[in-house]
C-alpha cells in the first residue's frame, strides 16, 4: 500500500535492504571466526570503528533525549512537549543500538553483565556500564506512556505519570555522568593521545558537545519526520532550539581554544600535519561555521538554514569522537588503522535499524501525537 | 616489598635463551617472534645495535587493574601483575590504557583472552625465580628485592659513568615499575615512550571520578530546584489567569 502512498521509500527499502544483508553476513563473520576475521582491529589498534562511531557517536547523538526532557519537565518549557517524546524515543533506540554494538564489540559478549557483579568502582568503563544500564531503563520508563496509551492501560500510565520528575532528574544526572565519562575514559591515555584531543577537560568537552549535538539532533529529525510523514514543521521551536545551539556552541567553541592555548598546543597548528588538518575541519565544521550561521536570525527561522546547520554540527561533532577515538592515536600507536568492510557493514546495520525503528514507532505508537498535557498544567 | 626484574641491557648477548624459557613455561609455540603478540610474552628485539628485552613492566600502580572495569587485572602483594580470564569481558580497555603497550589480544579466536607476561607468577609462589631470569647465561637480567635491584642499578650506573645513561627505566616511570631496565643509549631508541609521565596514570582518572559526587547531589539538588521555581512560577501564573478571568467574567 505503502507504494502508492510514498513511491521514494521503496528506493530507500532496497538500500536498507542491502545493507542488513551484509551486516548479517558480518555477523556471523563475526561471531564465528572472531573479531580478527571481522575488523581491522589490531594489538597496536585495539579499538575502532565499533568504540569510535557506534559507541561514541550514539551515545552523544542521543543527548537530545535528556537535553529535551530537562527542557520540559525541568525548565518547564511547555512548548517544547510536542518534540520531547521523539527526542526519548530516539535516546531509546539510540541507547539500544549502542548495548547491541557493545555485544560485537566485546571479545567476550555474553559476558556482559560481569559489571553488575564483578566491581570496579576506580575505573571509567564500569561507571559508564552502570550508568548506561540504568540509563536504558529510565528512557524505557519515559517512554513507556506511548506504549501504555496506546493499548489504554491507564494504571500503570498513572504511576508512570506520577514519577515523571523524579525519573527526570535521575535521568539528567546519569546522562551527565556518562556523557562526560566517555571522554573521561581517554585520560588515562596522556602519553598516547594527540595534545590537540588530550586535555584533562575532555569530560566537560564531551558532556557539553553532546548537549550540543542532541540539540542538533532534534532539528535534524523533526526535519526528516515531517518530510518523511508530511507533517508540519514546529519552526519556531526548532528555531528557538537553534539560539540555545548557538550558545552551547559558542561556550564549546570558546573553551576548547582556550585549553588548546593554554596548553600550549596552539603552536602545533603550524605544522602541516594530519591532525592539524583534522582539528580544523572539527573546529570549522562543527562549531565556528554552525555559530557564524545561527548568529543569524534569517538562518535559525529558515526551515533549510536551520537544518543545513544541524547537519554541519552533527558532522563535525562525529570528526571529534573519531579524532579522539581514533586519528588522534594512530601516531603514538605506530599503526594505521582503517575499518574492513565488515565492520562499517554492521555499523551501516545498526544506523539502518535505527532509522526502521524509529519509523515504525512513530506510525504505529504516533510518537508525535502531542501527549495530553502534564498533571500540572492540565485544566 | 615487592618482587623485581632489573634488565642491563648492555649486558645482554641476544641469545634468546629468555625467550625460550618463557615459551616453555607458559605452554606457548615456539616460534621465533620480535613483537609481542598473543603467544609471545617476552621478546628480544634488536635496536641502535642493542639488545632489548620486551615484556610486562608490572607496574606498581598498574593502569592496566585501574581500568577494568570488572577487575580481571590484580598487582599481588608479591608483586607480579596477573590476569583472570575467567572475569575478563573483553572490552580491550587495559589494551588502549596501558602506557607500554603491552597487553595482547587473541583476535584470531572467537572467545579470546588478554595475553601477557605474569613475572611468572606461579613459579614465585613456589619460591622459584621467573624462567627468563633463571635462563639467562649471562645475568643480564636478575631477580631480586626491588629496593635491592635499585641499589644494585644505582651502583652500577655510579660506577661506570660513560657506560650507561643515568637513568633507570622503570624507577619513576608511572608510578614506578617493577621491571627496571638499564641501557648505554638513550631508552627512546630502545622503543621506550619517552613521554610517560611520572605519576600514576591512574590518579588522572581518580582526579575525575572523585568529583562524581559532588557533581551529582550538587546536580540533584540544583535540577530539583530549579523545577520547584519553574512550576512554582507556572501555578502563579495560571491562578493570576484564573483570577482575571473570573473578574473579566463578572
Ligand atoms: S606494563 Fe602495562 S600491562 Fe604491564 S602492569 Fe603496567 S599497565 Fe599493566
Ligand atoms: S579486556 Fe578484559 S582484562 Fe582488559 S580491561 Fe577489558 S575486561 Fe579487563
Amino acid at each position: 500500500m505503502d507504494h502508492n502512498k510514498l513511491p521514494k521509500l521503496t528506493f530507500w527499502r532496497a538500500v536498507l535492504i542491502l545493507i542488513l544483508a551484509s551486516g548479517l553476513y558480518s555477523t556471523v563473520l563475526r561471531f564465528t571466526k572472531g573479531l580478527g576475521a571481522a575488523t581491522a582491529l589490531s594489538d597496536r589498534f585495539p579499538w575502532g570503528l565499533w568504540v569510535g562511531f557506534d559507541v561514541l557517536c550514539g551515545v552523544g547523538l542521543a543527548a537530545g533525549g535528556f537535553t529535551l526532557a530537562a527542557v520540559v519537565y525541568i525548565f518547564h518549557f511547555e512548548r517544547f512537549h510536542a518534540i520531547v517524546r521523539p527526542a526519548i524515543l530516539t535516546a531509546f533506540l539510540g541507547y539500544g543500538l549502542v548495548a547491541v554494538a557493545l555485544l560485537f564489540d566485546l571479545g567476550r559478549p555474553y559476558r556482559i553483565w560481569h559489571p553488575l557483579v564483578m566491581w570496579n568502582p576506580r575505573s571509567v568503563m564500569f561507571e559508564v556500564a552502570w550508568c548506561v544500564m540504568l540509563y536504558l531503563t529510565v528512557l524505557a520508563l519515559e517512554f513507556s506512556p506511548v506504549v501504555l496509551e496506546r493499548f489504554r492501560l491507564t494504571k500503570p500510565l498513572k504511576v508512570i505519570k506520577a514519577i515523571t520528575i523524579p525519573l527526570v532528574i535521575v535521568g539528567v544526572l546519569l546522562s551527565t555522568l556518562h556523557q562526560s565519562s566517555l571522554g573521561s575514559l581517554y585520560l588515562i591515555v596522556p602519553s598516547k593521545l594527540h595534545p590537540y584531543w588530550y586535555s584533562p577537560w575532555l569530560p566537560v568537552f564531551f558532556y557539553v558537545s553532546a548537549i550540543g549535538v542532541g540539540l542538533a539532533m532534534v532539528i535534524f529529525e523533526s526535519n526528516l519526520s515531517a518530510r518523511a510523514f508530511k507533517r508540519e514543521i514546529e519552526m519556531p521551536l526548532l528555531s528557538q532550539l537553534g539560539k540555545v545551539m548557538l550558545v552551547i556552541l559558542g561556550i564549546y567553541g570558546l573553551m576548547r581554544l582556550l585549553d588548546l592555548a593554554s596548553r600550549g598546543a596552539l603552536g602545533l597548528l603550524r605544522e602541516p600535519t594530519t591532525e592539524t588538518l583534522l582539528l580544523i575541519l572539527e573546529i570549522a565544521i562543527g562549531t565556528a561555521v554552525p555559530v557564524v550561521m545561527l548568529a543569524f536570525r534569517q538562518v535559525r527561522e529558515n526551515r533549510e538554514g536551520l537544518f543545513a546547520t544541524a547537519v554541519l554540527v552533527i558532522t563535525g561533532f562525529l570528526l571529534n569522537r573519531l579524532n579522539v577515538s581514533v586519528t588522534g592515536l594512530e601516531a603514538s600507536s605506530g599503526a594505521h588503522y582503517f575499518p574492513r568492510w565488515t565492520e562499517v557493514s554492521v555499523t551501516l546495520s545498526l544506523v539502518g535499524a535505527g532509522f526502521l525503528f524509529f519509523a515504525l514507532a512513530v506510525r504505529y505508537f504516533g510518537a508525535f501525537e502531542s501527549p495530553p498535557l502534564p498533571a500540572g498544567a492540565r485544566q | 616489598m615487592s618482587k623485581s626484574i632489573l634488565v642491563d641491557t648492555t649486558k645482554c648477548i641476544g641469545c634468546m635463551s629468555c625467550v625460550a624459557a618463557c615459551k616453555e613455561t607458559n605452554g606457548l609455540p615456539q616460534n621465533e617472534e620480535t613483537e609481542l603478540s598473543a603467544d609471545s610474552f617476552n621478546v628480544v628485539q634488536s635496536r641502535a645495535g642493542v639488545f632489548v628485552r620486551r615484556f610486562c613492566l608490572h607496574c606498581q600502580d598498574p593502569t592496566c587493574a585501574s581500568v577494568c572495569p570488572v577487575g580481571a587485572f590484580m598487582r599481588t602483594a608479591a608483586g607480579p601483575v596477573v590476569y583472570d580470564a575467567d572475569r575478563c569481558i573483553g572490552c580491550r580497555y587495559c589494551m588502549m590504557a596501558c602506557p607500554f603497550s603491552i597487553p595482547r589480544y587473541e583476535w584470531k579466536l572467537a572467545l579470546p583472552r588478554v595475553r601477557k607476561c605474569t613475572m611468572c607468577a606461579p613459579r614465585q609462589a613456589q619460591g622459584l625465580p621467573p624462567a627468563c631470569v633463571e635462563a639467562c647465561p649471562v645475568q643480564a637480567s636478575i631477580f631480586g628485592e626491588r629496593d635491592e635491584l635499585l641499589a644494585v642499578a644505582e651502583n652500577r650506573l655510579r660506577e661506570n659513568h660513560t657506560g650507561y645513561v643515568q637513568h633507570i627505566y622503570g624507577e619513576h616511570e608511572a608510578g614506578g615499575t617493577s621491571v627496571l631496565f638499564l641501557s648505554a643509549v638513550p631508552f627512546e631508541a630502545l622503543g621506550f615512550p619517552a613521554n610517560v609521565p611520572q605519576d600514576p596514570l591512574p590518579t588522572f582518572t581518580y582526579r575525575v571520578l572523585s568529583k562524581i559526587p559532588t557533581v551529582v547531589s550538587a546536580g540533584a539538588v540544583l535540577l530539583g530546584g530549579i523545577w520547584w521555581i519553574t512550576s512554582r512560577r507556572a501555578e502563579v501564573a495560571e491562578a493570576e489567569k484564573n483570577d482575571l478571568d473570573k473578574s473579566g467574567g463578572e
